[in-house]
């Protein structure tokens, strides 16, 4: 394991997490990364845009959310004392906004009034088209087809956001192929244009710089765990699909060697290929979209075809950053497959009346599998990283189609 | 960077330059629709006067690509094109024709492969430059040592400023691929307009020759662009013909004659007396 000031010292001046990451893209948008990074280096030390943002985080977005106890579920399990972070309270029902009201405020240093966004459950799509109605952008956002009519709910909120949302037919109609049409038209419109990417994915600032958007979870969490229960947790668990909202809240503990920290990818119908989206389980190392990392690929380099219940985690690659707190031996990563995910949500429903997104559902549903693996005394913090009201009609079809209803 | 041995590119550009005329570099995608018919493609065009032959292996997620060249990779790997595969049909194409190969890519296949691996193989085969669309010179891979044997073919853009093509430069060999428009690769109507002023600043910082690429797709883009570069690329065009006519017998035959009219424009067309 590496030392544990190195873990929070990274990545280096050129976006490298250890072997991971970096800057892999096109010659023509170099020039615009390079803007980028330089200017979230005069931002990140200026106080008055840390003040522009902690006003919008505040009263724009809900901050700081409750750090809540799950006293039912609790009971139920019979395992830790499990308490939740409530990203689903936020504005637009999830941690994604966190980021983008941080991107929007540099697009606006920078100049670009258009605001180009992937997305997969559109969640960050939603949050996007949010900031940039709030700060007058233009707004563009590629959905792959198929998340598009599983997620119909947030399509049409980008809609009325004023977003355009531009489907994407290509491939498996997915998150993966939504970030190339994006880059694509970055690399098009590259001038005029900031692609307000959203997760701690591609290339570097980015994996470092959503990555920083997203630490105020973990910082409150820590702030508010030490006030309710005097101690730090035993566990954190978050689910990972690029790893956004989990490395948002481990890294402000990442220097708490007692807490043990748990990314839980999504395992699908099982780890076959083309089955799940657990780039840690079947996975090697690859480049793919700007950055070197773990990532679902066959023998020859082609990107292999994932699945997942849940539209979030349905990508062939992970953060790399990840990758370097895997390697390091400070974060275990494990996977939840669709039918426990599934089962756990209606398990919290009627146990706390929380509908939780899909995506945070694989990290309670590691909890509720592995309850019995921590003391009664002993605490653990689950990122409920978004609300599930987009996935109501998904699950209602899936209910349909087992019964369950 | 030198290489270790005598390569095409460097003794066709050497051939042009005392002929005093610009280069054309066809784009084809490997195994689109399948390898054998890659391979009857590639002696159609040299028989069409192409000066290089750009041959891309096709990659699941072409972000630098537009839809023309996406369709192609798609329907190479439907037809079940390997790296491996495409590598033995090279070498069946260079068994044919003399024409210089440069290999047109994404990082992930070749990292897959093993860089050095690839290079050594690559060679072999008979290819003679590599172009990776998502390899910037900012970036080292740990295998990717020793002295190279294919050309580093990089790409400058307009919005590369005159600081990093001095980098770029410096890191290239072969030729210098500027990308004559920003965005993905595919046909345009219209040219732009700066091309030349931007030919002129890159061989500032190089005596490597410039092929100027992106969006070109017809006889009089192709000459006009012909009378400021040392090549003119056209892909996007040929790759959207070889998809409407897949499954055609005559299909190779009927690219050469696609083709020809463009390699004859550009032969035509003499290059500025100031870089002879």
């Amino acid at each position: 394991m590496q030392g544990k000031f190195e873990l929070t010292q990274l990545p280096d001046a050129a976006g490298h997490f250890g072997p991971y990451g970096g800057v892999f893209v096109p010659e023509t948008l170099m020039p615009a990364i390079t803007e980028l990074r330089l200017e979230y280096e005069a931002a990140r030390h200026d106080p008055a845009f840390q003040a522009e943002l902690q006003g919008l985080l505040r009263d724009y977005c809900g901050r700081p959310t409750p750090l809540y106890f799950a006293e039912r579920w609790t009971e139920k399990l019979g395992g830790p004392r499990i308490y939740f972070k409530r990203e689903d309270l936020l504005h637009t029902g999830a941690h994604k906004i966190n980021n983008a009201v941080g991107q929007i405020l540099l697009a606006k240093r920078m100049g670009k009034k258009r605001i180009i966004a992937e997305t997969g459950a559109g969640q960050h799509g939603v949050a996007t088209a949010t900031v940039a109605a709030r700060f007058g952008c233009e707004c563009v956002i590629y959905m792959g087809k198929v998340d598009m009519e599983r997620q119909a709910l947030n399509v049409a909120r980008m809609q009325f956001l004023g977003a355009e949302v531009i489907p994407v037919t290509a491939g498996q109609a997915t998150l993966k192929e939504a970030i190339n049409e994006a880059m694509r038209d970055w690399v098009t419109n590259v001038r005029t244009t900031h692609y307000l990417l959203g997760t701690a994915y591609g290339p570097h600032p980015y994996p470092m710089m959503v990555r920083d958007f997203h630490r105020v979870i973990g910082e409150e969490a820590r702030r508010q765990i030490l006030e309710i229960e005097q101690r730090l947790p035993a566990a954190l668990v978050a689910c990972v699909g690029g790893g956004s909202n989990a490395i948002g809240l481990f890294y402000a503990f990442l220097r708490d060697p007692g807490v043990r920290m748990i990314g839980v990818e999504a395992g699908g119908r099982g780890i076959r290929p083309g089955d799940h989206a657990a780039r840690f389980q079947g996975g090697r190392l690859g480049v793919l979209q700007g950055t070197k990392t773990y990532l679902l690929a066959n023998e020859d380099g082609q990107i292999e075809l994932t699945h997942s219940v849940s539209a979030g985690l349905d990508y062939a690659a992970v953060g790399p950053e990840h990758s370097y707190l895997r390697d390091a031996g400070r974060v275990e990563y494990a996977f939840a497959t669709d039918d426990e995910v599934l089962a756990t949500f209606h398990d919290l429903a009627r146990t706390e009346g929380i509908l939780p997104a899909l995506e945070s559902t694989h990290a309670l549903a590691l909890v509720r599998a592995r309850a019995k693996e921590w003391t009664n005394d002993q605490v653990v913090i689950v990122n409920l990283s978004g609300r599930g009201d987009k996935d109501v009609h998904q699950i209602a079809e899936h209910g349909r189609s087992h019964d369950l209803l | 960077m030198a290489l270790s041995m005598h390569n095409r590119i460097d003794s066709t550009f050497a051939r042009l330059r005392e002929a005093g005329r610009s280069g054309f570099m066809a784009y084809i995608t490997g195994g689109d629709p399948n390898l054998s018919t890659t391979v009857q493609i590639a002696q159609e065009l040299a028989a069409a006067g192409i000066d290089f032959l750009e041959i891309g292996i096709p990659f699941s997620d072409p972000l630098a690509d537009g839809l023309a060249n996406q369709l192609g990779a798609q329907r190479a790997l439907m037809a079940g094109t390997t790296v491996r595969g495409l590598l033995k049909c090279i070498a069946e194409i260079r068994a044919s024709i003399s024409t210089p190969i440069i290999l047109y890519t994404y990082l992930n296949p070749i990292f897959q492969y093993g860089f050095a691996r690839f290079e050594n193989d690559a060679a072999d085969a008979g290819a003679d430059g590599l172009l990776l669309l998502d390899f910037p010179p900012d970036e080292t891979l740990l295998d990717d040592a020793g002295v190279p044997r294919l050309h580093r073919i990089r790409l400058v853009a307009p919005t590369t400023d005159e600081g990093r093509v001095a980098t770029i430069c410096a890191r290239a060999s072969g030729f210098i691929y500027y990308v004559s428009r920003e965005g993905v690769t595919g046909e345009r109507s219209a040219l732009e307009g700066s091309i030349q002023d931007r030919v002129e600043r890159i061989k500032r910082h190089t005596e490597l020759p410039v092929a100027v690429g992106f969006g070109i797709s017809n006889p009089e883009q192709a000459a006009a662009v012909g009378r400021i570069a040392d090549a003119v690329v056209v892909g996007s065009a040929i790759v959207r013909r070889i998809g409407e006519g897949a499954g055609r017998r005559d299909l190779a035959r009927e690219i050469g004659r696609f083709v020809r009219p463009m390699t004859e424009a550009v032969h035509s067309a003499r290059s500025e007396p100031d870089h002879p």
